[in-house]
Order: structure tokens, then sequence, then C-alpha cells
């Protein structure tokens, strides 16, 4: 920020003095600024750069990289072993965030309308898993679903089974715990989305003659577009690279990108394929991200 | 009397808006000042840049005859009362009407005493411990104004003082407003867009549009003679008619209308004005009746009454002239139900010629 | 009130039991006598009371606990300040910079850990905790910046104002309004962040080395070897302690700003 040169006398450019009286100008202030940008520079976006640089190279013999450029790693990607686990991955991230919507919208609804204080004590309530111990609540399914488990046992008590079912490591039991982990995801951006709707809308839908599926319908769900959106992207892109939930809850046949990753770098050690395998979820990520915000950022310029 | 504030030749531009465009001023000391426009005309503006919290892009600031341009807030005897009250909501009554004098390194004894006298000054004892989420709307307002009081400043400024107010209140603190200004003999400089409230406060009042000053004079002045029809409409309601000069005659000038009968207008200082010009007559100034015979007004042109109005002490006739303008009559209530008018009903409106003020159609600024 | 369709009421209270049951189930059976299966066999503490001399548990409780500590710390110190000085840059731009801040949070962590584990392993630096408090700060640190600015944003620029104009200089402001102002979102912050650092499992998994063994790597590992009951006990705790850290940070967050979901989230 330099003055205009022409007029500076004895006035310096005034932008700049503004600028000085600023808390943001305070010395720790801007001391902050600088080593956090350079600390997530270099712990977040370089490693995820570099992560697109050994994408590139090969295997080395014994499991190193060897710095020879080559498309190899993504050729592999149409290998039908890795489609399954890609197309898997797809399938239950999508059918996750599909249900998600279905069963998150009437809560979001019911906490979106409720009264001030009942308001604060659900937000609470859907809030606190959200951020609660990710493995140990994944875990708890565990005990849930599998063959000497409580909803096996429960099942069979109340004579309805003979032999346990096998629930555990199946994709039903994968698709369970990743709509149990992150439907606070979908819940919360559509609390945000209806509030913003004003409640006379709906009145004045009922006052023409809406029913109440028909003021859902015509007036409620549209306009909660945004928080779909939003909680769409959430839950999609975590259920994608969801690696605890398919490792406990899948075991080893029913892998996701998220196992499969961390088996090409922790066992088979192959760094290289990993890469690429990361790249594409990273790719896809990236993307929906941006273009969620571009839709956001356009809708609403604060 | 000397000068407590002059702006020379200020500009400011926020991004691509000019919101002060070439203002000069000069605010005499012990003055009750007001900035008068719509919201956006930059009243706000000129505030922060002699708080210092702006600075202009040109010109120059004077306070007491010290150019305090490039001057931090921190270096400016001047203080300013915010338009939300802005107190630190963590801090209590006490401690917010003390941040300024602590800021300053005054002794804890000083500090003490002048608070307490300023609380005192402003009835606000007893409540020291408060924090400000816990006070009434006019309770925030005084400590507001104690907060900006106690560091004595040469100027104080007030931005919408009165507007989170209710109507009860706001005619409250306008009279503790003038008790508070004569006892600290400050300057005070407010800026607000309701034209009854810097009529009824002020010394002298500047009227503001789109960053520039129309006219500076007491409220009589503009009242009375207001230099362009903007400011005749911004102050007080006014009836418009739009015409081209005719002729003068006699210390009279005749207006004509595309539509309507000719006006006399008692020639004003602008007797130079050729071509389109504006008349302007206040509402209570205006008579409606059925009939035409009164008493010989000057002027008269006949209208339909459209709506009639009642509020309290008067009748507000609204009657439609040929033109389609809708113009506005204020008829006390005794001689409105002694000969009241029916909405539909064809009417005279009449005034005198001394009456009606004529003034340039596209004003030159100031 | 609105009245509300009775049918989303019901099914409120439905996914509020799926969100919940699993937690209390995993509670119970960690009372359970029983040494195998989840059959009801009478009420114990002898789990905990086993989870207790456990000294490799204790050793990863104290590895977890200074972990969060140190990460939770530096992440504060940087990201209070950084979302000052964010706070001030032009309004369009704020938008994009809240899009890239969240990323890391966004971001599947196994990107996370697999990406760190890369960097560090070739620039050959020793996987410990060093690199888990690192791993840990690339979380925490964007976490407390969203939520500073969550609060500053809705800090009236006029109280800013008011200081200036009472003869405040820019330190006076920082210290004397703006910190203390934001008092309650940085222990909200620090709290959370602390939450999440006890709490993570992917990253740290991927940059932990010998010897540096915190709590999710053992509970992870206490399953892959086999399941006991003692696991439901570390468990049960884990998941009391981080709810009731994530609570009292929910609720100092929203006592000084009115409850919100936009704050709870981003």
């Amino acid at each position: 920020m330099v003055g205009t040169g022409g007029n500076g006398l004895a006035r310096p450019s005034c932008t700049m003095l503004n600028n000085l009286s600023d808390t943001s100008s305070a010395f720790p202030v801007k001391l902050s600024l600088v080593s956090a940008s350079l600390f997530l520079g270099l712990f977040f976006f370089l490693p995820l750069i570099l992560v697109f640089g050994v994408s590139l190279a090969s295997r080395g013999l014994y499991g190193g990289i060897t710095w020879i450029a080559t498309w190899e790693n993504y050729q592999r990607v149409f290998d039908p072993l890795v489609g399954v686990i890609f197309f898997r991955s797809l399938f239950l991230a999508g059918l996750t965030t599909f249900i998600c919507a279905v069963v998150g919208f009437p809560l979001a609804y019911c906490l979106a309308r409720a009264s001030r204080h009942w308001q604060l004590i659900l937000l609470t309530l859907v809030m606190i898993p959200f951020w609660t111990n990710f493995l140990v609540r994944t875990y708890a399914w565990v005990l849930i679903l599998r063959a000497d488990g409580i909803l096996n046992s429960l099942l069979i008590r109340l004579g309805l089974l003979d032999e346990p079912l096998s629930l555990l490591f199946t994709d039903l039991s994968v698709f369970v715990g990743l709509v149990y982990g992150y439907l606070p995801f979908m819940v919360l951006p559509l609390v945000v989305a209806i509030e913003r709707i004003s409640p006379q809308l709906e009145d004045a839908a009922f006052d023409l003659y809406a029913s109440m599926g028909g003021m859902f319908r015509h007036v409620l769900l549209p306009l909660s577009i945004p928080g779909f959106l939003a909680g769409g992207v959430l839950v999609f892109i975590p259920s994608l690279g969801a690696f605890i939930t398919p490792y406990l809850l899948g075991g080893g046949q029913n892998m996701m990108l998220g196992t499969f990753i961390q088996q090409e770098f922790l066992v088979a050690r192959d760094w290289p394929f990993g890469s690429a395998l990361s790249f594409g979820l990273m790719g896809t990520v990236l993307l929906l991200w941006f273009l969620l915000g571009r839709t956001s950022v356009e809708k609403d310029p604060s | 009397m000397n000068e407590s504030v002059v702006l020379d030749k200020v500009i400011k531009t926020h991004g691509l808006v000019r919101a002060v465009d070439h203002v000069s001023l000069a605010i005499q000391s012990g003055e009750f000042f007001s900035i008068l426009g719509p919201s956006g005309s930059g009243k706000t503006t000129i505030l922060r840049l002699i708080a210092g919290l702006d600075r202009p892009d040109q010109g120059d600031i004077v306070i007491q005859q010290r150019v305090v341009t490039l001057d931090p807030p921190h270096k400016r005897p001047v203080n300013m009362v915010f338009q939300h009250y802005a107190l630190f909501p963590h801090l209590s009554v006490f401690e917010n009407v003390a941040f300024g004098l602590q800021m300053k390194g005054e002794r804890q004894a000083n500090i003490q005493k002048a608070v307490s006298h300023m609380l005192a000054l402003v009835r606000l004892q007893g409540k020291e411990k408060r924090l400000p989420g816990q006070l009434s709307g006019g309770e925030q307002q005084r400590v507001a104004l104690a907060r900006a009081l106690v560091n004595r400043p040469v100027v104080l400024l007030l931005d919408e003082p009165l507007a989170a107010l209710d109507q009860q209140l706001r005619q409250e603190m306008q009279g503790e407003l003038k008790r508070l200004q004569r006892e600290v003999k400050a300057t005070f400089i407010c800026v607000t867009h309701q034209q009854d409230e810097a009529l009824m406060l002020s010394d002298r009042i500047a009227v503001m549009q789109g960053g520039k000053l129309l006219q500076v004079g007491t409220p009589q002045e503009i009242y009375d003679h207001p230099v362009s029809s903007t400011v005749a409409q911004f102050i007080g309601l006014s009836n418009v008619l739009s015409g081209t000069i005719a002729s003068y005659e006699g210390g009279l000038c005749r207006v004509e209308h595309e539509v309507l009968s000719p006006v006399m207008v008692m020639g004003s200082p602008h007797d130079t004005l050729q071509g389109a010009v504006t008349v302007v007559v206040r509402p209570e100034r205006v008579h409606v009746s059925a009939d035409m015979s009164v008493k010989g007004y000057d002027n008269m042109l006949q209208a339909i009454v459209h709506q009639v109005a009642f509020s309290g002490n008067e009748v507000v006739y609204h009657v439609r002239l040929r033109d389609e303008a809708i113009w506005m009559a204020r008829v006390p209530i005794a001689e409105a139900q002694s000969s009241p008018l029916a909405v539909g009903q064809p009417v005279y409106v009449q005034w005198w010629a001394q009456e009606g003020m004529v003034l340039p159609a596209h004003p030159a600024p100031c | 009130m609105k009245r509300m369709p009775t049918s989303f009421i019901v099914m409120s209270l439905l996914v509020m039991l799926f969100l919940y049951l699993p937690v209390v189930i995993l509670i119970g059976l960690s009372f359970n006598a029983s040494t195998m299966g989840v059959a009801w066999k009478g009420f114990t503490f002898q789990w905990y009371e086993k989870l207790a001399m456990d000294q490799a548990i204790l050793e990863a409780t104290v590895n977890s606990v200074v972990i969060a500590l140190v990460s939770t710390g530096l992440a504060l110190i940087l990201g209070v300040g950084t979302a000052i000085g964010l706070e001030t840059r032009q309004e369009t731009q704020r938008s994009w910079v809240n899009m890239i801040l969240v990323l890391p949070l966004v971001i599947p962590e196994i990107l996370l850990g697999v990406a760190l584990l890369m960097v560090f392993v070739l620039c050959q630096v020793h996987l410990g905790f060093g690199t888990i408090i690192i791993g840990h700060m690339v979380f925490n640190l964007p976490l407390t910046i969203v939520i500073v600015r969550a609060r500053l944003r809705k800090l009236d620029p006029a109280w800013e104002d008011a200081a200036r104009d009472l003869g405040a200089t820019s330190w006076d402001v920082l210290t004397r309004i703006t910190l203390p102002l934001l008092r309650p979102a940085i222990w909200g912050a620090g709290l959370l962040g602390f939450t999440v650092s006890l709490d993570d499992f992917v990253v740290t998994f991927f940059v932990a080395g010998p010897g540096s063994t915190t709590l999710p790597l053992k509970v992870f590992s206490m399953i892959r070897t086999g399941m006991t009951p003692e696991i439901n006990a570390l468990s049960a705790v884990m998941v009391v302690v981080s709810m009731l850290c994530v609570g009292l940070s929910w609720f100092l967050q929203q006592r000084s700003t009115p409850a919100s979901a936009e704050s709870s989230y981003l």
C-alpha cells in the first residue's frame, strides 16, 4: 500500500494511515497471521501437492519411491478390482447422503421451528455426537451388530430368529455406520437453511389453500435447497473417504477407498499407487467443495 | 465568537461513492449544530472525519484553530455518541464511562470523582455496577452521553442520538440534551434525519444531500427561505408546483403552468430568476374552501378533495389539482368542523402571494 | 410456537434415539460382569478397576493429554491472532478465505494422514510426539480460527471506533475490547480443539511412531487383537469425557451469542 506519488507533499496516503489504527495491524496479530499461513502452507497445502507429485512416480523395488515419471498409477484405477472398490465407495457415499437428507429433514425442521429454549437443547444434542470420538462411537455398532451382539440376541430372545444373522462386515453395516456418523453434518446446515425461511411463508402458503404436503413440496423443500446442497457435500465427502467405518464395520472384504488407500500405504507399501488413489479422492473433494462454495458465495455475498 | 470546528473543502470517497463532496463548514464554539439529510447523504461520514475515525481524501479539518486532519482520534479534543451507543458490553456502566479517562492515564482518584459527577449529571447514580445489557434504551443513551462528556471534549459529536428511542422518550431526551449542553458548554454537532428534531434542538442546521451541503442557516432561515425545493421539501411538508416565469409585476412575479391557471408569488431574493422555477407553499398557509368568495386571495386553483386525515388538533386535507398533483392543507380542527368538506367535493385552493416561495428548479450548490 | 406435524416429531425422536442409543448401550455394557458376549451377568466395576491398573493405558492417557494440550495451546496462540487479522480484510474475500480455511476440516482425514506421513518420511523427520502435534495442529488451527471468526463477526465494529474515539491505541483496543469480548469463544475453541485432538484417530494413526501411542490408537489395537470388556470401559470413559468437553465448549460459545446453528459447524 503506497500513496499515489503525485500530490504526496506532506500528506502520506490516507488508506495507509487508516489501516495503521486498526487492531489488525497490532504486531502480534501480524505475527500470528504470517506464522499461521506458513504453518498451513507447509503442513497442509505442500503435503497435498506432494501427493500429486508422488502419484506420478514409480514404485521402487522394495516399496520406496523411484522418481521416474509415469501415468501407470492412474491407469491401474481401471483395473476391475480397483473399479469395484471405487464403485462401492461412490454408491455407499451417495446412498448415505440421500438417506441422511431424508431422515435429517424432519429433525432439522423441528429444530429450526422450535422455541428458543428447545432449540438450544436440541441443537446441543445433535451437535455433541458431531464432535465426539468417532472411533468409539463406531465401535459401539460392532457391539450391536456382531453375531453375538445386542441386536441378534434381542431378535432371538423375542423368537423372531433362530440363527443369528450375519450383520457385521456387510455393505449394510458400513452403510448404517456411515449414516450414523455423518447424519449431524446434514442436519446442521439444514437447520440454518430452514431458519432463514420466514414462517410467514408457510402461513402464506396455507392461506393460499396449500395442504401441509403441498406447502412442504412447493415452499419449504425448494427453499431448503441451499441446506441440502451444503449438507449433501458435508456428508458425501467424509463418507467417500471414510476409513474407520469400513475398517471396523466392513472388514477385509468390503473395502472402500479409505481402507484401500491405507492398505496401499501401510500394507502393500505402494506409495505411488496409494498417492494416485488419494489424489483421485482429493480431486473429487476439492471439486465438490469449490462448486458448493461458488454457489453459496454467489447467493450470499455476506 | 470563535470557530470551534472548520471543514475546508473536504472530500471523502468510499469506494466509488463520494460520501463527502467539497464540504466547507464553520461551526461556532458553543453552538448546537445539526446536520440534516436523508440516509446515505454523507452526514455520518462528516462526524467520523471530525472524530478522526476516517481521514479525508482532500481538504483540512481544523478544531480550535489547530489543523487536525492527520491526527488520530486520541489526539483530538472530540468525543462521539454512536448511533447505537456502542457501549462495551463486557464493561459495567462505571467502567464504560471511565474508559476514556483510563486511556488518558488519569489518576484513579480523579477518575472516580469525574465519573461519579458525570453519572449524577445524567441521573444514573446507583447504576454504576450494571452491564449495558441490563439498562433500558434511555439509560443506555445517557451512559453513552456520560462516556463521551466525562472527557470534557471541546466538541461532542452525536450520531442519530435519539433514533433508537420511542416517541415519548425522544422528547424527554431532547430537553435533556439542551440541558446538558448548557451545563458542559461544549459545541454539539448532531447528525439526524428527523427534521422536527433538528428544528427544535439546533442553533443552526446544515442540510445535506448526496455528499453536498445544500444550505446552512438557522432553523427559521431554512424553513422560511429554503434555497431550493429539495431543501424546502426536506424541511417541513411542502406543496410544489413547477412552472415558468412569465413576467415581474410590481414586486410580484407571475408563474405560468401548462395546465393550471397562473399564480403570483412575492419576488424573493432570487429576483433575477428566469425560466423554469418551482413554487412552494407550506400546507398551513393554504386555504381550502367550498366557495371562492372569501378574502380575495392572490391565488386560486380548483381542486377536488381526495382524502381527509384527522390528527388531533388539526385536519389535513389532501386535494387533487387539475394536473393530478396532490396538495395538502392543514386546517385547525375548529375551523374544519364549522365548514366540513367531504371526499370528492370540488374545492378552491387559495393563498396570498407573499406566502408562496419561488425557487430555481435546478438549484446550484451553495 | 408453531404447530408441527406429528410425523416429524416422531421421526425426530427416532433420529435422536439412533444417535444416542449406541452410546448408551456401550456405557451399559461396560458395567456388565460377563466376560464374553452381551448377555447381562450382573453389575460390576471391575473393568474400570482393571483399566486404572493398566500401565500401558495410563501411559497412553498421559500421551494423549500432553499432545492435546500442546497442539491446542499452539493453535490458540496462532489462531486467535490470525482470526483478528483476517477479519478486517475485504468483505468479498471473506467467504473465499473461509472456504480455504475450512478445507483442512472438510478433507477426508485419511488424505491428511497419508500426505503428512509422506512429507515426514521423505524429509526424514522422526515420527513421534512432534509429528502428531503438527498433524493435530493442521485441523486445530483452522478450527480455532473459524470459531473465533464466527464470534468476531458478531462484534459491533462501532465498539472499536468508540474505543479509539475515547483515546485507545490499537494495542488498547486489542487487549481491552477485542480480546475480552472474544474470551468465551477462545475458551470454547480451546475446549473443542482439545477434545478433537484427544479423540483423533486417523491422522495420529499415520504419523505416530513407536513410544507415542495415544488412547485412540490403544483402543484401536485392543479392538484388533480381540474384544474384551475392558475396551467397553475405556470407550465409555472416552465418550463421556469428550461429550462433557464438547457440551461445555458449546455452552461457552452460546452464552455470549444467541443460539444459532450456523456457529456450530462452520
